[in-house]
């Protein structure tokens, strides 16, 4: 993909002026721009390094009187205890983390359990429902969350009657704001696979649909599955509308709440979260990564 | 159709029923998925549609719809526009360059992931905590309030913060990297070989932007525009943690429908202000669905 993106090296000119001309050009084009990249690049990073550079700041440093503490990371840190003897300040935030941790787990597994073996199944057998599954899986992007939610209330009214009113419920809408993007990820993943001659390979040596499904078609969808999960991960983690609309508790809700009693910790807590986020989300995009080049070698 | 082979291996008893029965009956497989998505995508959605043509009674009514026209309703749909509308063209220009720069720059995996890692996390994870990174930078003990005092005897109180202009600065701060995201794609499918051919026609680099690549990338650039409008349209978050006082945009309006108790017909307000939220980001994303048929036909 990326490889052709940049020119061939340039041949040695190892004897005739004919190729000089050219080059030189091409040479005075590629330092001019090289000069204009770094421009760009350091512009960009610094809007975006110094809001995080600030957070830092703000969360060392106690804004009246300009002290430095370490109050606020002590007590990220010490988060847990914390909360279970006062629960007043800090336990919306520690039952927020919990849920949300907890929400990433079903939303990933309701997602895959969800779409893998249905859109498999929809190019095995019922091609022409197709259109209707990409049309389906596609509509939340023109339903804005602020929007699901206004119409969530009679249905979150029955789950709670059914189930309760956890806030680890919110997981049923959560696959519904992700669906879009997984179905995106896993198509792609699907149609690079022959998913037919791979089934009936499976089928004919004896395999059951669940066997199929879980060590054949989910192995050689591995890496689109890792991204469908990689999506469904920073969304699930950073979603505040639908919690806050139907009074369930998350990280994000949590971090709000706290942010009305004590700005320092709620700063704090954010650059965490955005750091965690970014060291999981690489790592997870390392890891799918280095599988794929192994698997094209 | 290549599936002859599962036909013989799989016993269908079906296979002696009517011709009908046959086409339908694997159809039965996808019956989970569609009743998942029909309790929780589709009827919540009847319910907005149905509710905002729903009188407090149960009848049929066009005051929810006619409440749209309200002078409040009315100046927060354009301020959502607005907002939206510029923070798309910030953020569509300022990531498009990023993203070109990063796929001629340096190919390198790595960096690559980095990049892509970080630009997922602002743009998809960020919400109410970017809303606090920029209180963080610019409010009123922020560290570039600090700064600029410091330096060069700025005051800066912070106070615009929590206004539209505040708005528009840390919406453009998940804009750019969602417009890396979605365009580095299209940029990834620009070849050299294009250049050097612009080249050894005598091209220059205008030629090649002018009559190559802009009208190539056109297309997939107007497409992460409209993607970026309907993003900023549909935010809530942000808006949220920053302004508390006012309901200058309509996520706003409409979450200030919503859990205002004392008025029972707000219900049926919020739901006449989502239906416009629908018809507004409904109208963005087809096109935005035409753009990208568009691109997929050169950068696919």
């Amino acid at each position: 993909m990326t490889a052709v993106t940049q020119p061939p090296p340039a041949p040695r000119p190892a004897g005739p002026t004919l190729t000089v001309r050219p080059q030189q050009l091409r040479r005075r084009r590629r330092r001019k721009q090289s000069v204009m990249r770094w421009v760009v690049i350091a512009v960009v990073m610094a809007f975006f390094v110094i809001p995080l550079l600030s957070m830092l700041y703000f969360s060392v440093r106690f804004p009246l009187s300009g002290k430095w503490t370490g109050q606020a990371w002590s007590d990220i840190i010490h988060l847990g205890s914390l909360a279970a003897n006062d629960p007043a300040n800090y336990g919306q935030l520690w039952d927020g983390l919990r849920n949300s941790g907890i929400l990433v787990l079903l939303t990933v597994l309701i997602m895959v359990v969800l779409l893998v073996p249905t859109m498999t199944w929809i190019r095995l057998r019922v091609r022409w429902l197709s259109r209707v599954m990409e049309f389906i899986c596609l509509l939340p992007l023109t339903i804005p969350a602020i929007v699901l939610v206004v119409g969530l209330g009679p249905v979150y009214r029955i789950v709670s009657n059914m189930l309760s009113t956890n806030a680890i419920w919110l997981c049923f809408v959560y696959v519904v704001l992700v669906l879009p993007f997984a179905y995106r990820a896993l198509d792609a993943g699907l149609g690079a696979i022959d998913v037919v001659t791979l089934s009936e390979a499976a089928r004919s040596l004896g395999a059951s649909w669940v066997t199929v499904m879980w060590r054949v078609v989910l192995p050689n969808i591995r890496s689109a599955v890792v991204s469908a999960c990689f999506i469904s991960i920073a969304l699930v983690l950073g979603e505040f509308t639908i919690a806050e609309l139907l009074a369930r508790n998350n990280l994000q809700t949590g971090i709000f709440l706290v942010s009305q009693s004590d700005g320092q910790l709620a700063v704090t807590m954010s650059l965490v979260a955005l750091l965690v986020a970014f060291v999981l989300l690489l790592v997870l995009s390392l890891f799918s990564g280095g599988r794929r080049s192994r698997e094209g070698a | 159709m290549p599936m002859t082979a599962a036909d013989v291996t799989t016993p269908v008893p079906a296979d002696r029923r009517g011709h009908g029965w046959r086409r339908a009956a694997p159809a039965l497989g996808t019956v989970p998925f569609f009743g998942y998505v029909t309790v929780f995508l589709v009827i919540p959605t009847a319910i907005v549609v149905i509710g905002a043509f729903r009188s407090p009674t149960g009848g049929f009514t066009w005051s929810n719809i006619a409440a749209l026209g309200t002078s409040s309703v009315l100046s927060a749909f354009a301020q959502s526009v607005i907002l939206s509308a510029v923070t798309a063209v910030v953020g569509a220009v300022v990531g498009g360059m990023l993203s070109y720069v990063l796929v001629t720059g340096s190919p390198r995996s790595l960096s690559r992931k980095v990049v892509t890692a970080a630009c997922s996390v602002l743009a998809q994870f960020g919400g109410v905590m970017l809303a606090f990174a920029f209180i963080a930078t610019v409010g009123h003990n922020g560290l570039v309030t600090d700064l600029l005092q410091d330096w060069f005897g700025v005051t800066n109180t912070g106070a615009w913060l929590y206004d539209l202009a505040g708005l528009v600065l840390v919406y453009s701060y998940f804009q750019i990297p969602l417009m890396v995201i979605v365009f580095l794609p299209a940029v990834d499918g620009i070849r050299a070989q294009w250049r050097e051919a612009t080249e050894t026609l005598g091209g220059s680099t205008w030629v090649y932007w002018r009559r190559v690549a802009g009208p190539l990338l056109a297309p997939a650039f107007l497409g992460s525009l409209l993607l970026l409008f309907a993003n900023a349209f549909s935010s809530y978050a942000t808006a949220r943690a920053l302004i508390t006082q006012s309901t200058p945009i309509v996520p706003l309006q409409i979450s200030g429908a919503i859990t205002n108790e004392v008025n029972v017909g707000n219900a049926d307000i919020a739901k006449a202000l989502a239906l416009g939220m629908i018809v507004v980001v409904a109208i963005v994303m087809s096109l935005y669905a035409l753009l990208q048929r568009r691109t997929s036909r050169w950068l696919g």
